[in-house]
């Protein structure tokens, strides 16, 4: 059910096959900086505008945490280059979850969906790294509660591989090639000081944030 | 598992929490699907000893909205009326797989002892004369969301004090979150250890009202009253009943609470009941948030997140 009780299966051995450097342990790499985040940004803005001819029923969802503030990102650029704002909110996906059990209880994110609503719109979720696809697949039961959109499409910062749900991305930031052993972190300004995306070797766990 | 049996055994963190939670979940309201998947395949019995519509549709409704397979267990007509003792009907409730049991007793300490007896988490509904935490948490969550803090608010609790386990929960509460509460009553209905309540006492309620921010009218419990606790209940309501003119002398933002049911005319008047500034159906809905909080965090993941 969870990221540890798998073995690494046939499935993974392309992505097995083109590993980062065998980084030296405990060490960390950045592998995304500032302005690469920024212009990754801009480009999923523009792809978002061609797939949605225009983009005008487009309502943007970040899920907690920091899908939030991308989600932002990307209804400001958007906003910039059609000179029509996007409505964006964010969706929490916790008491979707299916691994609740198997970690305390965890507090809640905020959910705020625009004004208009989701229905008939197409919403486009966006997470910083698309992992396991639990977190995506938590989000449409959530969305099932909430309204019945148009189309749903995923946008992702990182995509990192390893998947064990029937689900992609739209549009990618970045796809990383990693190993199940470690771990990416993105930072954003908005609430770690700096853009950064940063692989490191794994550590436990704790109540996983973003990845499910 | 953990319990939420007192208001008292909450940290300033894990109300806040609560609390938090509670704010989150109450936007459900507003959907066409109200229900959360969370709590699917768990099973919450609802174990009440005493008649109470109020406080269990609301847990009831809670669960529900969690997803949570509900059981109601009264005592009427159950065995309990064959005599059967609380420890029996908590073996079968045992028995049952229970996750969690809400219970509401008349005698205080119940909801900590049936704690002994079941492996799930025991959620306190009022017991006896003692405590009634989720009372208090919906309570306090009344007051943040009106008046936008907690800290040094200024709140005024009047009437029944001794038969309260209102006031009581809500003492330890605001005292845990920084509020400051002041107890109101004439001194037959104090209960005879308040001196060690962390909170003020007052026999004056007019002197009380003008500092106040909160003022929160309890019911005068007749049926738990086993003497004369004062001359005539027009006396009473004179004294300490909340009526327009006294109303008026409070200061324009402050509040009226009441935990319901009212009695109109003895201890508040009809006006102030139906005032706006009068939340007690507000109460009403955001005991269904804090009640889905409290389940959650109880019985959500593989620990509480709360509770002792």
């Amino acid at each position: 059910m969870c990221a540890q009780k798998r073995t690494e299966s046939d499935a993974h051995a392309a992505q097995a096959a083109e590993p980062p450097k065998p980084a030296d342990r405990g060490a960390t790499k950045t592998v995304l900086e500032g302005p690469e985040i920024t212009r990754a940004l801009t480009r999923i803005a523009h792809e978002v505008l061609e797939r949605t001819k225009g983009g005008e029923d487009v309502t943007l969802l970040g899920i907690p945490t920091r899908g939030v503030p991308l989600a932002r990102r990307l209804a400001e650029r958007i906003e910039r280059v059609e000179d029509r704002t996007v409505p964006w909110g964010s969706l929490d996906i916790t008491m979707y979850r299916d691994d609740l059990r198997l970690a305390p209880a965890r507090a809640l994110g905020r959910t705020e969906i625009p004004a208009g609503g989701i229905d008939g719109r197409v919403v486009v979720l966006v997470d910083d790294v698309l992992f396991s696809g639990r977190t995506v697949r938590a989000a449409l039961d959530a969305l099932n509660d909430l309204g019945r959109p148009r189309a749903v499409q995923l946008a992702t910062l990182v995509d990192r591989g390893h998947r064990e749900l029937p689900i992609r991305a739209d549009y990618v930031g970045k796809n990383l090639p990693t190993s199940l052993r470690e771990n990416v972190t993105v930072l954003l300004e908005e609430l770690d000081g700096r853009d950064a995306v940063v692989l490191g070797p794994a550590k436990p766990r704790p109540g996983a944030e973003g990845e499910l | 598992m953990r319990h939420l049996l007192s208001a008292g055994d909450l940290s300033r963190d894990e109300a806040t929490l609560i609390l938090d939670t509670a704010r989150e979940l109450a936007q459900a309201g507003a959907r066409s699907v109200k229900k959360f998947p969370t709590l699917r395949g768990r099973t919450v019995v609802n174990l009440f000893f005493e008649d109470s519509t109020r406080t269990r549709t609301s847990f009831e409704l809670a669960a529900k909205r969690l997803s949570a397979d509900v059981i109601n267990f009264s005592a009427k007509g159950s065995s309990v009326s064959k005599g059967e003792s609380l420890k029996d009907t908590a073996l079968t409730l045992q028995a049952m797989g229970a996750d969690g049991v809400v219970i509401r007793h008349s005698a205080s300490g119940a909801a900590h002892r049936l704690s002994g007896w079941v492996d799930g988490s025991v959620v306190n509904a009022g017991d006896g004369t003692h405590e009634h935490p989720t009372q208090a948490l919906l309570d306090v969550y009344t007051m943040r969301e009106r008046m936008g803090r907690l800290d040094g608010l200024r709140v005024a609790i009047v009437g029944d004090i001794r038969h309260s386990r209102v006031a009581r929960s809500n003492v330890l509460l605001l005292h845990t979150l920084g509020a400051e509460a002041t107890l109101v009553a004439p001194p037959t209905l104090m209960p005879v250890s308040v001196h060690t309540w962390p909170c003020a006492v007052s026999y004056d309620l007019d002197e009380a009202l003008s500092k106040s921010d909160v003022v929160m009218m309890l019911r005068v419990q007749a049926e738990r009253m086993q003497g004369a606790y004062f001359p005539t209940p027009r006396e009473y309501s004179r004294r300490y009943g909340l009526d327009s003119e006294r109303f008026a002398r409070m200061h324009d933002e402050a509040i009226v609470m009441h935990p319901g049911p009212m009695v109109r005319g003895m201890e508040i008047s009809a006006e102030v009941a139906d005032s706006p500034r009068c939340t007690v159906t507000e109460q009403v809905a955001n005991g269904l948030s804090i009640r889905m909080a409290v389940l959650y965090l109880l019985l959500g993941g593989s620990e509480s997140a709360i509770g002792a």
